[in-house]
C-alpha cells in the first residue's frame, strides 16, 4: 500500500470514528450534572470506612482487587523491560566515567534530594487522608534518588541504588499486597476485605487496610521505577557493542 | 456548550491515532500512543465532573460537601499507571529494534530479520 492510499484509508477511518463518537456523546449525561449514582455511593462507602480520601478508598478498599490487577500489570511490564534490556551477545559493559557537573546544579540537587524523598514518603503515608498514595508517592521517591544522578554522576547513583535489593523489593511489594488480601480470608471475610479496625476518621491510622496496601504499593512502585530507569540508563551509559559503537553495532 | 469536554477527549484521541498511523519514527509513535491514551483521562474526568463541586477528599471538608465522582478518578489513576508501564515496555522494544536493525523508521522495518 502506498503512503498516499494509506493516508486516505486513515482519513476515512478517523472521520467515521469521529462521527460515531459525536453521536454517542449527544446521548451522554450533560457535563457537570449532579447525577453521579456510583460516585455518591462510593463517597458514602468511603466515609463509612473512615477513609477521608475517597479516591484511595475506591482504589484500596472498594476496588482493591482491581488494584491488584493494576499492580500486576506494573510488575509484569517491569519484568518484560528487564528481559528486553539485558546485555545481549556481542555487547559488553563499560564503566561510565565521572561527569563534570556545574557547581550550582550540584548544590541545588543535593539540597532538593532529601526534601523530595521526604515529600514522597509523606505522600505514601498520607494516601488515606490527602490526595496521593502509593502510586504517586512511589514515583516521587524514585525520582528523588535519581536527583543524585543529575547532581553528581552515575557512579554516585549506583552507590545508593543497589539494584538487586530494589528488584527484591519490587517482588516483595507485590507479594505483600497479595498476602494482605489473604489476611481478609484468614479473618473470616472475603479476599482483600477491609477487616482491620477502621480507626478514628481523619487520623493517620484510619482506613483499616488502606494505609497498609498503600505502603505495599509504594514499595513496589518505588522499586519498579528505579529498576526501569536503571535498565534504560544502563543501555544509554554502560552497554555498548564489542566494537565500541553505541548502537547499530550488531550490523557491522 | 456541555458537549465540549467530551469532544475535546475525542479530538485528543483522533490526533493521537493520526500521529501513530503517519509516524516515521518509532519513538514518536510511542509518544503518540501516550497522547491517545491521555484522551481517556480527559473523558473520565469529564464524566465525573459536577458543577461547583470539589475534590473527593474529606480531611478538611464537611462530609456533605458536593464532590466530583471519585470512581472515575480512581480509574484515571489506573489508566496513568498502565499507560506509563506500557510506554516503558514499548520504549525498551524500540531500543532493541534500533540496535538490531539500525533504524527506527517503521516503513523500513518491513522485512523479517534473524
Amino acid at each position: 500500500m502506498t503512503r498516499r492510499l494509506r493516508l486516505w484509508v486513515l482519513t476515512a477511518g478517523l472521520l467515521a470514528t469521529a462521527a460515531l463518537y459525536v453521536a454517542a456523546c449527544t446521548d451522554l449525561p450533560a457535563f457537570g450534572g449532579s447525577w453521579h449514582p456510583y460516585g455518591d455511593r462510593a463517597v458514602r462507602a468511603a466515609l463509612q470506612q473512615h477513609t477521608a480520601n475517597a479516591v484511595s478508598s475506591v482504589n484500596f478498599d472498594q476496588r482493591a482487587f482491581d488494584t491488584l490487577g493494576e499492580e500486576t500489570v506494573l510488575f509484569s511490564s517491569v519484568l518484560g523491560t528487564v528481559v528486553l534490556l539485558r546485555r545481549t551477545r556481542g555487547e559488553k559493559r563499560v564503566a561510565p566515567g565521572p561527569a563534570e557537573v556545574p557547581a550550582a546544579l550540584r548544590r541545588y540537587g543535593l539540597l532538593v534530594l532529601p526534601v523530595t524523598l521526604l515529600i514522597g514518603l509523606y505522600v505514601i503515608a498520607h494516601g488515606q487522608l490527602s490526595p496521593g498514595g502509593g502510586f504517586q508517592g512511589g514515583v516521587v521517591v524514585a525520582t528523588s534518588l535519581h536527583l543524585l544522578y543529575i547532581a553528581v554522576d552515575y557512579k554516585a547513583l549506583e552507590r545508593i541504588r543497589p539494584l538487586g535489593l530494589f528488584e527484591l523489593a519490587d517482588g516483595t511489594g507485590e507479594a505483600a499486597y497479595i498476602l494482605l488480601g489473604a489476611a481478609g480470608l484468614i479473618a473470616g471475610s472475603a479476599y482483600l476485605a477491609n477487616t482491620l479496625p477502621l480507626g478514628t476518621f481523619n487520623t493517620l491510622s484510619s482506613g483499616g487496610t488502606v494505609p497498609l496496601l498503600n505502603a505495599a504499593v509504594g514499595v513496589e512502585v518505588t522499586s519498579a521505577v528505579v529498576v526501569l530507569l536503571a535498565h534504560f540508563l544502563g543501555q544509554a551509559l554502560e552497554i555498548e557493542s564489542e566494537d565500541g559503537a553505541k548502537d547499530g553495532g550488531r550490523e557491522a | 456548550m456541555s458537549l465540549l469536554p467530551y469532544l475535546i477527549a475525542g479530538w485528543v484521541f483522533l490526533v493521537g491515532v493520526h500521529g501513530i498511523a503517519t509516524s516515521r519514527n518509532l519513538i514518536h509513535a510511542v509518544g503518540c500512543l501516550a497522547v491517545t491514551q491521555s484522551s481517556t483521562y480527559v473523558l473520565l474526568l469529564a464524566v465525573g465532573y459536577r458543577k461547583g463541586a470539589t475534590a473527593p477528599v474529606f480531611s478538611d471538608l464537611p462530609v456533605d460537601a458536593p464532590v466530583v465522582d471519585p470512581v472515575v478518578q480512581a480509574l484515571a489513576l489506573t489508566d496513568v499507571v498502565v499507560g506509563a508501564t506500557v510506554t516503558a515496555l514499548l520504549l525498551a522494544l524500540v531500543v532493541q529494534t534500533a540496535k538490531r536493525h539500525g533504524t527506527v523508521d517503521p516503513d523500513e522495518l518491513s522485512e523479517l530479520k534473524g
